[in-house]
């Protein structure tokens, strides 16, 4: 049989029109020649960084451009038949019904006004392929697999009722309840914590089982693709760099890309042996927005000149909300902080211009932290003027030196922020930070919505500044494989408080408080097997209490 | 951010964190009885600023002195501004709104039927209008940039831009006098039959019908549009989903709050604006009987009809802020 495969992708071609500043339009291509197969059952994972044509590809599944994309050659069989050459009218009756898609934020995908029971069973019932009572027993039976709270009820609840996790279960829900052969996965867990992710994952891929669909499963973290996937296709720039089977991707890879991806999370720093001398104290800190919400509780903490704090937690956790704090954007509602032994008043608008010079922020969306009018030029010499004043060739000559200090020639020194990448964008607010000579970088989450090589990228800057400069980080992340690569010492929040505070070696070595535990064993690793290995335990320790 | 959602938790909840659409309707209750009175304050003084005067109006040539402060005192003119003012708002809000100064009729009585006529051509209108506005916007959206998109558009706005009294002798010249199949004038009267009364007042109806339409159809169109990009309206084509439900079911109710807003407003329109097409079509509703009014200073009259219009408007303006509140999900079912 030519065809036993459900899936079958050959010399799949997909173009946009891009549409650059000030230049004329231009035909781009975004995916090239990508061929792939997915038996009936199967999961292939689709990874690569951003641009990489991935969640184009799934798409394509769905004979669906995103954008103004278009497929403009190859071809899409669903067992045997191309379905590019379905027509509009033959194409709809797939989507929904034996093609279903999962979106990476289901808060986003799913409609605020109507209930999700609603939602989910509408293309079943639509199509024809059950009754609405049928559909509704299917979705209840669903919820339950998928594991969410109060299945019978669930159904009933808006989209801005429930949590982000519980959300994207209901996405895959929606996604099975039409008994699909085919869900396409785009990022189903990259937006929710790591906490959170491996519930999501876990239940993923057990409804999959289950219902013995095929998925394609996109995702830009190899270690979370390693624990769902049969098959793994690595893509960057719209071609494939390497196609096989999961345990050879992971443990014999043979491109040098796809080595690059696996060993991206394996660097550890050694942690600074004297960590007393504090240059940064933060003693019992307290804060609460203006509705009289505290999102602080008796925080205490310090980090020594030239180290590097690293705070972790989960979102709501109140870790950016400390680093407000500390620049004064946030006033606390007690506690003191001290720098350098001399206490910093509350407020930002009180404090002495050369406090506010010491202490700079970098943030996690550099793309919204910049005025997308003004060129690098503008964007780096603002605090040269600010604080020391340079005009001129003066200034010009500063941000040279600061562009070759972060790695970038000279020539970026006329662009805009849109004509930058997001790892140039980021590399640019460090440079706005350095510009300020500063003693503190506060870096909240600065590499989380960047791909894993461009991440690692300006971690290891950031590492060169430090060595040069002795500066002083306190860096903001949910990912514990980056606490490993840079930090001296460690805080973990949960829910406004600290956990957890020490020398790296004692606040990440046992005994663990649960929280710590939980954030510990959540973080994917790059090994096959380690979701089920992890929901072992966690079963045995449940059955044991 | 989320964490302020989270603060229900606190146990010094305030009402207004409990039921906040009760609270969020009751505020905007309360905010139009404050405009409404706002207003009436300044209707008594424009019509109290206003040049002229009812006595040298009403006496003409023998306006003596002596008669014009006769007449002044008969009608209370001599008292007060304030005191004057408080008479009569206090009288209003027991549904007295004075004596007309020309006719020496209770104002109230002569109102109430000119304004049950004026409702009845605005509502009839609107029956039509608003339905036929939101389908069309529907429809444009749904072959946007193709050619019924862009004769809904063109002849739309041809409409509203003819001002409504040219359309309504357009109108009068095609269907009553050539093709002699509407009626004209559009003078209702007591103890007329249903039906002839809709017949007698298809031709200002359509004149009104034409000349809102056009501004609801495109409101409808650019609200649905907007959210046509969201991912939720994606999910919906990806689900298999025909464009016309996915119109209609997932992106119409997301942009409810716009449409209803300019609704409202073109009712108020309808009902306000309802006096040149009452003039044109010898309709008996409150816009020619205030015309009337004015010629001859007839200040209850004047301030009467000057303030049951801006109630209307406030009214109408009022049920849709608090229909855009209901339509919002999140305030209707809160966490």
């Amino acid at each position: 049989m030519p065809d036993q495969h459900l899936l079958s992708v050959r010399d799949l071609k997909i173009e946009a029109t891009s549409y650059p500043p000030g230049e004329p339009p231009k035909r781009i291509t975004i995916v090239d020649g990508v061929s792939f197969d997915l038996a009936k059952g199967k999961v292939l994972g689709l990874i690569g960084e951003s641009g990489a044509g991935k969640s184009t590809i799934g798409l394509s599944a769905l004979a669906y451009g995103r954008g103004g994309a278009e497929i403009t050659g190859g071809e899409v069989k669903l067992d045997g038949t191309d379905i590019l050459k379905l027509g509009k009218g033959g194409i709809r009756k797939l989507r929904g019904a034996r093609i279903c898609y999962v979106a990476q934020s289901a808060a986003a995908a799913f409609n605020p006004a109507h209930k999700l029971g609603d939602q989910v069973i509408e293309a079943t019932v639509k199509h024809g392929l059950m009754s609405k009572d049928e559909a509704r027993k299917r979705a209840l039976y669903l919820f339950q697999v998928l594991g969410l709270p109060n299945p019978e009820t669930f159904g009933e609840r808006f989209p801005h009722q429930v949590s982000g996790g519980q959300l994207q279960r209901a996405m895959t829900a929606m996604a099975l309840c039409s008994n699909p052969d085919l869900i396409v996965f785009d990022e189903p867990t990259t937006a929710l914590d790591v906490t959170t992710q491996i519930d999501v994952l876990a239940a993923i891929k057990h409804a999959i089982e289950e219902t013995d669909t095929a998925a394609l499963y996109i995702t830009h973290d190899l270690a979370v693709v390693a624990q769902i996937s049969d098959d793994i296709m690595v893509l960057r720039h719209g071609k494939t760099v390497e196609y096989g089977s999961v345990q050879q991707i992971i443990e014999a890879p043979t491109e040098d890309y796809t080595r690059a991806l696996v060993n991206v999370r394996q660097e550890t720093r050694h942690e600074a042996p004297d960590q007393s001398k504090a240059l940064l104290k933060v003693d019992n800190v307290s804060a609460q927005y203006s509705n009289g919400f505290k999102v602080l509780h008796g925080v205490s903490l310090h980090l020594c000149k030239g180290q590097t704090l690293a705070i972790v937690g989960e979102s709501g956790s109140g870790k950016s909300t400390l680093a407000r704090v500390i620049t004064g954007l946030l006033p606390p509602s007690g506690g003191a902080i001290t720098f350098e032994g001399k206490p910093l008043t509350p407020t930002l608008r009180s404090r002495p211009r050369d406090d506010l010079r010491r202490i700079q922020l970098i943030y996690q969306m550099a793309d919204t932290a910049m005025n997308p009018r003004q060129t690098v030029r503008d964007i780096i010499g603002r605090p040269l003027t600010f604080y020391y004043g340079l005009r001129g060739a003066a200034k010009t000559a500063r941000v040279k030196e600061l562009l070759d200090q972060i790695e970038m020639g000279n020539g970026f020194i006329d662009r805009y922020p849109a004509e930058l990448s997001g790892g140039q964008k980021q590399r640019v607010a460090i440079a706005r930070a350095l510009a300020a000579k500063p003693e503190l970088i506060l870096c909240d989450e600065p590499t989380s919505a960047l791909d894993p090589l461009v991440a690692e990228g300006i971690l290891k800057l950031l590492m060169k500044l430090q060595e040069e400069q002795q500066l002083s980080y306190v860096f903001i992340t949910h990912d514990i494989a980056i606490v490993k690569a840079i930090a001296d010492s460690v805080a973990v929040m949960h829910r406004g408080k600290l956990v957890r505070f020490g020398p790296k070696s004692q606040a990440l070595s046992p005994p663990f408080d649960d929280y710590t535990d939980l954030l510990l064993k959540s973080v994917p690793e790059m090994q096959l097997g380690w979701l089920e290995q992890v929901l072992n335990t966690r079963r045995m320790a449940s059955a044991g209490n | 951010m989320s964490n302020s959602a989270e603060a229900g938790g606190q146990p010094a909840r305030s009402l207004r964190d409990r039921f906040p659409l009760a609270a969020l309707i009751l505020e905007r209750c309360l905010l139009s009885l404050i405009l409404l009175l706002a207003v009436s304050v300044l209707i008594f003084a424009g019509v109290e600023a206003l040049p002229g005067d009812f006595a040298t109006t009403y006496l003409g040539q023998s306006a003596t002195p002596q008669a014009v402060a006769n007449i002044r005192a008969d009608l209370g003119l001599d008292r007060p501004v304030v005191t004057r003012y408080f008479d009569w708002l206090g009288g209003v809000v027991q549904g007295d709104f004075g004596t007309s100064w020309a006719s020496r009729n209770s104002v109230s009585e002569q109102v109430g039927n000119r304004l049950g006529n004026s409702l009845f051509l605005a509502g009839f209108a609107a029956i039509i209008a608003v339905p036929l506005a939101i389908g069309l916007g529907m429809l444009s959206v749904h072959f946007r940039d193709r050619m019924p998109d862009k004769i809904i558009n063109v002849i739309s706005l041809a409409a509203i831009s003819l001002p409504e009294f040219f359309i309504g002798y357009l109108l009068i010249l095609y269907f009553a006098v050539d093709f002699g199949i509407a009626t004209f004038p559009a003078t209702v009267y007591q103890g007329m039959g249903f039906l002839e009364r809709v017949q007698t007042i298809a031709l200002p109806t359509a004149t009104l019908v034409l000349v809102v339409l056009a501004h609801m159809m495109r409101m409808t169109r650019a609200a649905i549009l907007s959210v046509m990009s969201s991912a939720y309206m994606e999910t919906a084509e990806l689900k298999g989903l025909s464009s016309w439900r996915a119109i209609v079911k997932h992106a119409a109710p997301n942009a409810l709050a716009p449409i209803i807003n300019v609704v409202a407003l073109n009712l108020a329109y309808l009902v306000v604006g309802v006096v040149v097409v009452e003039v044109v079509f010898v309709y008996p509703g409150m816009g020619q009987y205030m015309v009337d009014a004015v010629t001859v200073r007839d200040m209850p009259v004047v301030q009467a009809c000057g303030l049951i219009f801006a109630a209307v408007y406030i009214l109408l303006n009022m049920v849709a802020d608090i229909l855009a509140i209901v339509a919002n999900p999140r305030l209707r079912h809160p966490r």
